[in-house]
């Protein structure tokens, strides 16, 4: 177990963080993730205030639509990065549980008097059912199957009598959703969907958080305080397509300057060879010279490889481009590589 | 967890055991459950001499990288191929076919002064 955010998480389940990653790619991987937070916006000026406070594009988000989107400060930094459903009276934004007071502070001390900014996080229980074979598990227990809703789509369904409101979301690069219902439900929601998994012989674990980290960055998905953060803006990470530069919104115009000056750094991805790169190490030329850091690194476990993101000089930002990894003191080649290791499912 | 008998101890976590005339140098069980799934291992070459306790290699798992010390004296004969291939073997197995080194000690003395299971048991808070 460790402390996440103040809540205490287990790393991994007994199965291990490899197996469990395993798992979620080839059957259904359920996670506990009720310390995400949840913030509704409403009001008869929230759509307005919506687009204004986030980068995506939101004029054509409708019922039952959800995007990606970034919360972005004056400068252009991330505040956060977070899911925006559009629910048919209000906007369910679901956000990093490190970041959620600072997001509230963030909507509340923009908020005009005709919006309202309600914390639905402590009511509010998220699990995410994740895998190739997540959608059949969910079909066969829902009241209404959730196989005909399309991806970044949402529908209220109910299993065992539960409200439960669908997003087919995740952050594994798997197919799946994230399921939200009340909070008193939440260990009678697990141990169902456990037992359903288990009775229709559908392989169905429980995944903790080293796997959940190892499934979204093998999938190219960022993590706050890592490829994104308050310090990074969206260009140099590889987000400007999370952007809709046709209106306004907080950071616009720093974005707008960044692009027109040219960025300084960039996220790439890299293979390493010999040696696991992990978050502060250094990135080198393959003559020596530093030209970067790691903000993440790990093992991939369906590819295989041993793999960074890091910010680097743009002059060698290439792929195929040959440079080293500073681990313990001792550079290892490493080689500029596509990101994602993985694709998405959804994206093939 | 598994303590092996015929082992002995760092507290540290490495063991050597007795093969022949030879050392079989790896991690104890306590140690792998501990580090949680094991990726990476980085091993010296055959034929270096290492004095006990110094750094022989490294052990990288999900978590964290972690030096390896050497309990015993001695000169590497045999490197565990197989668990560069395949680290998890630390994990699955690592009395047996998770080995990391296999040493000719310099100084079989020292092996004395290692803990045996039973106070090693004790240092980890097995009874």
């Amino acid at each position: 177990m460790a402390p996440f955010a103040g809540y205490d998480m287990p790393i991994n389940y007994p199965t291990g963080a490899i197996e469990e990653h395993l798992i979620t790619r080839r059957g259904v991987g359920l996670f506990d993730i009720d310390h995400m937070g949840q913030i509704e916006i409403a009001g008869e000026a929230a759509e307005t205030f919506v687009s204004h406070m986030i980068s995506a594009k939101v004029s054509d988000l409708v019922a039952p639509m959800a995007r990606y989107s970034l919360l972005l400060n004056e400068k252009g930094g991330i505040i956060d990065d977070l899911f925006v459903y559009r629910l048919p009276n209000s906007w369910w934004i679901v956000v990093n549980a490190s970041n959620r007071a600072v997001d509230l502070e963030w909507f509340r001390s923009k908020a005009p008097t005709n919006v309202s900014i309600i914390d639905r996080s402590d009511d509010t229980y998220m699990i995410a059912v994740q895998g190739p074979r997540a959608i059949e598990l969910l079909d066969k227990i829902s009241n209404t199957p959730v196989s005909p809703i399309p991806r970044f789509c949402w529908a209220n369904i109910s299993i065992e009598g539960i409200p439960i409101l669908f997003g087919r979301t995740g952050y594994t690069g798997e197919d799946g959703g994230e399921l939200f219902f009340p909070a008193k439900k939440a260990i009678e929601l697990w141990e169902y969907l456990l037992e359903c998994g288990e009775s229709f012989g559908i392989e169905t674990k429980p995944i903790g958080l080293a796997a959940r980290d190892s499934l979204r960055f093998e999938a190219g998905l960022p993590l706050h305080g890592h490829e994104i953060g308050i310090d990074i803006n969206p260009i140099e990470a590889g987000f400007k397509w999370a952007c809709d530069f046709e209106k306004e919104f907080i950071g616009k115009e720093a974005l707008l300057s960044i692009i027109e000056q040219g960025i300084s750094r960039k996220l790439v991805g890299i293979e390493v060879f010999g040696g696991v790169a992990r978050e502060g190490y250094e990135v080198a030329t393959a003559d020596g010279v530093i030209i970067g850091r790691c903000v993440a690194g790990m093992y991939c476990p369906t590819v295989k490889k041993y793999a960074a993101n890091a910010f680097v000089n743009p002059n060698y930002a290439k792929i195929g481009t040959n440079l080293s990894v500073i681990i313990r003191g001792q550079p290892r080649s490493a080689e500029v590589i596509k990101r994602p290791f993985y694709v998405p499912v959804y994206r093939r | 967890m598994a303590i092996d008998k015929n082992a002995r101890y760092l507290e540290s976590h490495e063991y050597a055991k007795p093969e022949g005339e030879l050392m079989v140098i790896g991690i104890s069980d306590h140690a792998q459950a501990e580090l949680g799934d094991v990726v990476f291992v980085e091993l010296p070459n055959v034929g270096k001499e290492l004095d006990k306790g110094v750094v022989f290699g490294t052990i990288e798992s999900v978590k964290a990288a972690s030096d390896l010390y050497m309990p015993i004296s001695g000169k590497v004969v045999e490197v565990n191929e197989e668990v560069k291939n395949d680290p998890s073997l630390v994990n699955k197995d690592c009395y047996g076919s998770g080995w990391l080194i296999k040493v000719a000690p310099t100084k079989l003395s020292e092996f004395e002064s290692l803990l045996d299971a039973e106070s090693y048991g004790t240092s980890i808070g097995e009874v």
